[in-house]
């Protein structure tokens, strides 16, 4: 047995052939010459040679690699009946490709996020380096932001563990000016960054240690996608310029298009390099630390080093402003290093979890889909009865039929499965966009890599085995003597076959109530997070977020022209209430601070608003008073604070005319504020989770000198028109300001996208369960029916009225529900507790969604195992009793 | 049934053997084989053809012939089979092993007579 021979079999067919050939024309040539007629010449010739027929198949199969030879008829066969049945082959291959299409599609997404290394040189060395624990609040925390600047310039000093380190930060960069000023994904680069990850120029050149110089940075690097899209892809030479941040940047280069960035899930568009400010911030944790391991060191050896190293760097670094233990906490920072192959996301840390229980979920059904097709092709099996019969008394192995039967069912399974992962593409697209809001566009790159496929033949080569293996051990092991005797009329064996039967559909029942109790779950936390109060007004309410960095407004100035804009907005027609905050709540941003009050200590939220917020925000007064117009600049410093706050501190004693005292940080002095006010609980930064101690101080009085402001606005108009009216006011009354407008509400429900994937999906494959589920019960139901025409039809004759013919069938079918809905019942409570961190304002045992589950059950199975019944009890006994 | 089959399988060994002894001669197409080795064998050893070509098959895919077309005695095209250096070093191995095997037969047909 040889491959080259195998390869070319029929070439050498042909060869033997012709030698067969010529062999016979020379023996009969020698024939004639011993004077035989030319006829009889060639008979005898032919006669001494023998079966050139059977020299040839034996040669042939010498050729041969049997095995793979006979996998091919098996193929081929399967094929012809599967044309022959094409309403089977569809339903069966529609429904593989379904359930192998979503859970590849899952995977797909799930391989994306988490699983699939950057698009870098060898993306295993890369680490990153973070503070053990975090900052702990401490300072100002960007996104991503791990380290500051002085720490950063520490590790470029001295990094014996890596061979290369580089810094980012995440930020948004204004491009152009004015009313065109647009948003931009941006980040801060240091010098290395490109080189150290290997990324070659796409155009021009990449930014390289000399583009970091003195403050302003006069450089800058554009993404593939921001090139094309956003500057035509005209060709960069020197005088390629743009308008970042209101400085003039020359364009060098353009990065390849796979490269998007450290962040999976966001695309950067333009990376400019960081530059040297006359002072560093100390406290400003903005920056991400990555670098390259050397050779022969891991991570734990580069954690050691990074840790004995981290006292001297914290002090090198150390914070001032701030509080002795505070700066005694933050000496006592150690640094470590993390894996960072797969870069850095907001989306894996959000959608993780999710992500492996919806495929978990898909996985079910498409366990249900294969009991489902076990049971057709269980069926089929029974037609295929008197086939199977003959094959096995023609001397057939009972092994070359069962693995006959299992090539079938894997022929069904592999073209499921390509239609399966063609579907997925498909699938996994709209996945990615239904996970993009307005502001947080999601642009992973969905593709088919050897992972994905690995996972689509692992889930076919399993679906196949689990609906493929109990038909065929069934029917290999016929017996065939039986089996023609009662071909066509399949009772025989009858029980056999049944209980496999009740033991798929028990287990589709099982399932379909799990996934149902996790649909609905999934669907009334949604809803529950939708409908939430949480404590302040969403309806009706606009964001603008104003920008005034070009009206050059004087730092003692500042929260003047804040109050400016304030009433300037107030005043436009059609708005009821405006109000400014430091902070815009439940949009996923923090600011606190750490207080004294009497003997009590902590933190606390703060946001400084101007005097109309409450009002705005619906926020009712329970004690004192609200801000007003005497609470300027220089008056004393006033606080309202939230009722956790006096549980917390306070003790539950009266607040009003109390004094906190905050410690100091750089810009915001220790100050001392007394409270004037009481405001109940609302929610924070997060409609999940509890609330903190909040404090509100007067805008008046914000420490915050930066050229922006958030303001809320009231108005019971529509909001396009509101932000139509806002616009139009603030281009007249302050033109060089910009503007950014969102509606309140929506940028609240953007944040739950997660949940209503997990509703929305979940729903989805619960009801496709439950419908997969209640198929498999009325194909059982149906079979029992039929199996026991006979007995029915006896009983009849006997005098059992149609009512007692159905109540005996759909007990049948009431006891099988009944054990299904215990097991099922059972299961979601030790899985359970993978989803609770999901679910909002329910348990996963929740009684009420199981009992809802169960009762929609009851109510499909009723349906769909009383129409057999109902047939059942309009058999004609004459009919049954003749036909037996 | 059974006894053809443990006939063939001796054969088998041995036809291998007589095909590579006839073919030390000069190359020779399957026709002439089988005559040479049944007019030498005095018509004791007839070769079935069904047996011939799948042996002339598994000898040239072991290398120790080649075959080439070529034109026969009475001009016709007909597919000769040469002996490779291989297929010589083996006629010698098997040779050796035939005549051992026939020694140890004939001592135990007929008992040494000492």
């Amino acid at each position: 047995m040889s491959w080259r021979r195998f390869v070319r079999r029929t070439y050498w067919d042909v060869e033997r052939s012709r030698e067969i050939d010529s062999y016979i024309e020379i023996e009969t040539s020698d024939n004639i010459a011993r004077g035989m007629t030319p006829a009889d010449a060639e008979s005898a010739a032919r006669r001494k040679f023998g079966n050139p027929s059977l020299v040839r198949e034996e040669i042939y199969r010498m050729n041969t690699v049997s095995w793979l030879e006979s996998i091919a008829q098996d193929v081929r066969y399967g094929a012809r009946l599967l044309m022959m049945n094409p309403g089977f082959a569809c339903v069966a291959i529609l429904s593989l490709a379904l359930g192998i299409g979503a859970n590849t599609a899952i995977f797909q997404l799930l391989d994306a996020v988490r699983l699939r290394s950057l698009p870098i040189v060898n993306p295993h060395e890369l680490a990153e380096i973070k503070i053990i624990g975090g900052s702990r609040g401490l300072g100002v925390n960007e996104e991503y932001g791990e380290v500051t600047r002085p720490i950063w310039q520490e590790i470029r000093r001295d990094h014996p563990a890596f061979s290369d380190v580089f810094a980012w930060g995440k930020q948004q960069f204004g491009v152009g000016e004015g009313s065109d000023m647009q948003l931009a994904n941006g980040i801060l680069v240091s010098g290395d960054f490109f080189r150290s990850l290997g990324v070659e120029p796409w155009r021009g050149r990449l930014l390289a240690g000399y583009d970091e110089h003195a403050c302003p940075e006069t450089t800058a690097v554009v993404s593939h996608a921001y090139w094309q899209s956003k500057m035509g892809g005209r060709e960069i030479d020197p005088d390629t310029k743009l308008l970042i941040n209101g400085e003039l940047h020359q364009i060098t280069g353009v990065t390849p298009p796979p490269f998007f960035g450290m962040v999976v899930g966001e695309h950067f568009d333009i990376a400019i390099p960081y530059c040297e400010p006359r002072e560093l911030s100390r406290n400003l944790f903005a920056v991400s630390v990555m670098g390259r391991l050397r050779p022969g060191w891991t991570l734990e050896n580069a954690s050691a080093q990074l840790s004995a190293a981290s006292s001297a760097i914290m002090t090198a670094t150390e914070i001032t402003g701030y509080a002795a233990n505070t700066i005694e906490k933050y000496r006592n920072f150690r640094l470590a290093a993390y894996p960072a192959s797969a870069g850095v996301s907001r989306l894996r840390n959000t959608y993780d979890s999710a992500l492996w229980l919806l495929l978990a979920i898909t996985g079910l059904v498409l366990v249900i889909a294969c009991a489902n097709l076990a049971n057709l092709m269980l069926a089929r099996a029974s037609t295929r009865e008197r086939e199977i019969a003959v094959r096995l008394a023609l001397g057939a192995a009972r092994i070359r039929l069962f693995r006959q039967l299992l090539v079938e069912s894997s022929l069904l399974a592999a073209i499921g499965a390509g239609l399966g992962v063609g579907l997925a593409q498909w699938l996994s697209r709209i996945l990615v966009l239904s996970l993009s809001t307005e502001n947080d566009a999601v642009m992973l790159a969905m593709s088919t890599d050897w992972r994905v496929l690995l996972f689509a033949t692992g889930v076919a080569t399993l679906t196949a085995i689990l609906f493929g293996m109990a038909p065929a051990i069934r029917a290999s092991g016929a017996d065939p003597v039986i089996a023609m005797k009662t071909a066509g009329r399949g009772i025989s064996a009858g029980h056999g076959r049944l209980s496999i039967q009740r033991v798929m559909v028990v287990t589709q029942i099982s399932v379909s109530l799990v996934l149902l109790v996790g649909a609905l779950l999934f669907v009334r936390s949604f809803h529950n997070l939708m409908t939430f109060d949480p404590g302040l007004r969403k309806k009706g309410i606009t964001l603008v977020n104003l920008g005034f960095r070009k009206s050059n407004i004087l730092r003692e100035r500042v929260n003047e022209f804040r109050r400016e804009l304030v009433e300037e907005v107030r005043s436009v027609s059609g708005v009821r209430s405006a109000a400014s905050t430091s902070m815009v709540p439940l949009n996923g941003g923090s600011w606190g601070h750490n207080i004294r009050i009497g003997v009590a200590e902590g933190t606390s939220a703060f946001t400084w608003v101007s005097p109309a917020y409450f009002e705005t925000m619906g926020i009712p007064l329970l004690a004192g008073r609200s801000f007003n117009e005497k609470d300027s600049g220089a008056a004393q410093r006033v606080a309202v604070v939230n009722q956790t706050f006096i549980r917390r501190y306070l003790k539950g004693a009266n607040p009003i005319g109390q004094i906190m005292q905050t410690q100091p940080e750089p810009g915001y002095p220790s100050t001392a504020y007394q409270i004037v006010g009481v405001i109940p609980d609302t929610k924070y930064d997060n409609l999940r989770g509890g609330t903190p101690a909040m404090t509100f101080a007067p805008a008046a009085q914000f420490p915050g000198t930066g050229p922006w402001t958030s303001i809320l606005v009231y108005s019971d108009q529509p909001p396009a028109v509101v932000i139509d009216s806002v616009k139009r006011r603030i281009a007249k009354t302050h033109p060089e300001v910009v503007t950014q407008f969102r509606i309140f509400e929506t940028q609240i429900n953007d944040r739950l996208v997660r949940e209503r994937l997990m509703a929305l999906l979940s729903g989805l494959f619960g009801v496709l369960a439950a419908v997969l589920g209640m198929i498999g019960l009325y194909g059982v139901i149906s079979y029992i029916v039929t199996s026991r025409r006979n007995e029915i039809g006896i009983r009849v004759a006997l005098g059992a009225s149609r009512a007692e013919v159905v109540g005996m069938i759909m007990r049948e079918a009431g006891l099988l529900l009944a054990v299904g809905l215990a097991i099922g019942t059972a299961l979601p409570l030790a899985a359970s507790r993978g989803a609770r961190t999901m679910l909002f304002g329910l348990k996963s045992s929740d009684p009420l969604t199981l009992a809802t589950a169960i009762g929609l059950l009851v109510g499909i199975s009723a349906v769909a195992s009383f129409v057999p019944a109902r047939r059942a009890s309009k058999v004609d006994p004459m009919d049954a009793l003749r036909s037996a | 049934m059974a006894n053809r089959a443990t006939q063939t399988e001796i054969l088998q060994g041995t036809l291998d053997m007589l095909i590579l002894r006839t073919l030390a001669a000069g190359p020779a197409h399957g026709h002439t084989i089988a005559h040479v080795i049944g007019r030498r064998s005095e018509e004791v050893l007839l070769v079935e053809h069904g047996s011939l070509y799948p042996a002339l098959h598994r000898l040239e895919d072991r290398g120790w012939i080649t075959s080439f077309w070529g034109t026969s005695e009475n001009n016709r095209k007909a597919r000769y089979y040469r002996l490779t250096a291989t297929g010589r070093k083996q006629l010698n191995v098997e040779t050796s092993r035939w005549e051992r095997v026939v020694r140890a037969v004939n001592q135990v047909l007929r008992p040494a007579q000492s």
